[in-house]
């Protein structure tokens, strides 16, 4: 009797596997459609650690991390010393710099976060660089320039801004991240970062500014569909909070 | 090999996972390695950089993803092939008092006596099972993001980086635990355990393979 009492249990039991197998698709659902708020959330909960952590193992976590993005099948990768940035189009005198030029230029920092317009979210990225106003008063802008467009040594990507724009303050030409030379993932040697918007406008592996009479070219993305003025919390539909 | 004494089936051996059993569970294995491995290439910066082509490592990734569940409902829903492979997911699926006491006790209440599977192998079975189904559902929005709300290419991506870290760990665990246990690992490889680990690690399967009206349970 005890016996076959037993023997329906082992055949029947709980079907716990079915539970943890629909648990995890209805967590996964919400985590879908919440995720955003809890992306945030944790961001903010966990930065006083990751921040502090000596191991550099909280760099594994997906919180507060870059996503590393190319548009060509390769990584570009160039030395700080074969490194140039062609400054030239609309100007009085076209520039062709090295790395140590724009080191020897005034500095400017930038401690501020980088919003990506597919959500994800740095904070406090310590940015130095040269302001791309200061690259293009050096250059001499000619009278009836209208934006500047950038390209990048991957060879497919380009960006642009207006003129109004590039002379902003909180726009440059940053050769340092977080206390080290832009690294080849991060765009490096020497990238665009437009800190009031989206970083699809920071053009990576930067070596082309050209500054163009009347409308720029839309960059890379802008005619996939992204927004061309890419302002963080106020184009893409979406609403984070502004960067700059 | 003097094989008989008065209980015959001592020297024998049992048969665990059958063919399709096998060769699915190393198709999967295959697949998982292959889509884990892309994915440290994609997510973790040094490799991205080291590795390059990120364009192809993603696709890879992405095909080798929606192929992952291909394997199981092809196996799920042949004939004889699968006949085992269904009844060890019913086996999988179910948990028996002694498999909650197991659990309770991590393993170590003596008195438990386990069928075919621990309960460790339960939820790691049902945990990969829903990981696959979690995995396409996020990934193709991530891949298709344009057809869903904004907030949700950021909810696909949270839930498909913790799921993968989650997976990580709990594949990690599998090939260590199976290291730890030659005969457990022998049998995904050749087939079948020695009786007596069965009787000692399995009693309550022991049992249904041997008593009378099992088939063909000794090989």
């Amino acid at each position: 009797m005890a016996r076959a009492a037993e023997a329906t249990t082992v055949t029947k039991g709980t079907p716990v596997g079915r539970r943890v197998f629909l648990g995890m698709v209805g967590l996964a659902a919400a985590g879908v459609v919440f995720g955003s708020k809890a992306q945030d959330w944790l961001e903010h909960a966990l930065a006083p650690i990751t921040s502090r952590d000596g191991t550099g193992l909280s760099s594994f976590l997906p919180v507060g991390r870059f996503r590393i993005y190319t548009v060509t099948g390769e990584l570009p990768n160039k030395s700080e010393a074969e490194y140039r940035l062609k400054v030239g189009g609309h100007v009085n005198q076209p520039l062709d710099l090295s790395f140590a030029d724009l080191q020897a230029m005034p500095p400017t920092n930038l401690d501020k976060d980088f919003q990506c317009v597919t959500g994800w979210r740095v904070h406090n990225v310590k940015w130095v660089g040269v302001r791309l106003g200061d690259l293009l008063t050096r250059a001499g802008i000619k009278p009836g320039a209208g934006g500047v467009e950038f390209h990048s040594f991957d060879g497919e990507y380009t960006e642009s801004l207006t003129m109004d724009q590039a002379l902003r303050p909180d726009v440059i030409v940053a050769y340092s991240m977080d206390g080290k030379t832009v690294s080849s993932e991060h765009g490096g040697p020497v990238r665009l970062y437009v800190a009031p918007m989206y970083g699809y406008k920071s053009c990576k592996w930067l070596d082309g500014i050209n500054v163009v009479q009347g409308e720029p070219q839309p960059g890379y993305w802008e005619v996939r569909g992204y927004d061309v003025d890419g302002w963080v919390g106020k184009s893409n539909g979406r609403d984070d909070t502004p960067t700059s | 090999m003097v094989a008989t004494t008065h209980r015959p089936a001592e020297r024998q051996r049992l048969v665990r996972f059958d063919k399709a059993e096998r060769t699915l569970h190393w198709v999967n294995a295959t697949l998982f390695l292959i889509v884990m491995g892309t994915a440290a290439i994609l997510y973790i910066g040094p490799l991205s950089a080291a590795v390059g082509r990120r364009e192809l490592i993603r696709t890879i990734h992405v095909w080798t993803g929606i192929a992952l569940p291909v394997p199981v409902l092809l196996t799920l829903a042949s004939g004889r092939w699968g006949a085992g492979f269904r009844a060890d997911v019913t086996r999988l699926n179910r948990w028996t008092q002694d498999d909650r006491r197991w659990f309770r006790s991590f393993g170590r209440d003596p008195y438990v006596r386990l069928g075919k599977f621990n309960p460790g192998q339960k939820l790691n079975a049902s945990f990969v099972a829903g990981v696959i189904v979690v995995m396409l559902a996020t990934g193709s929005i991530m891949k298709w993001f344009g057809y869903f709300p904004v907030d949700w290419r950021t909810g696909a991506t949270f839930v498909h980086d913790w799921v993968a870290i989650a997976l990580f760990a709990v594949v990690i665990g599998h090939i260590g635990i199976a290291f730890s246990d030659p005969d457990s690992l022998g049998s995904m490889l050749k087939g079948t355990v020695d009786t007596r680990w069965a009787r000692e690690h399995r009693p309550r399967w022991y049992e249904e393979e041997t008593t009378a009206g099992a088939e063909t349970p000794l090989q």
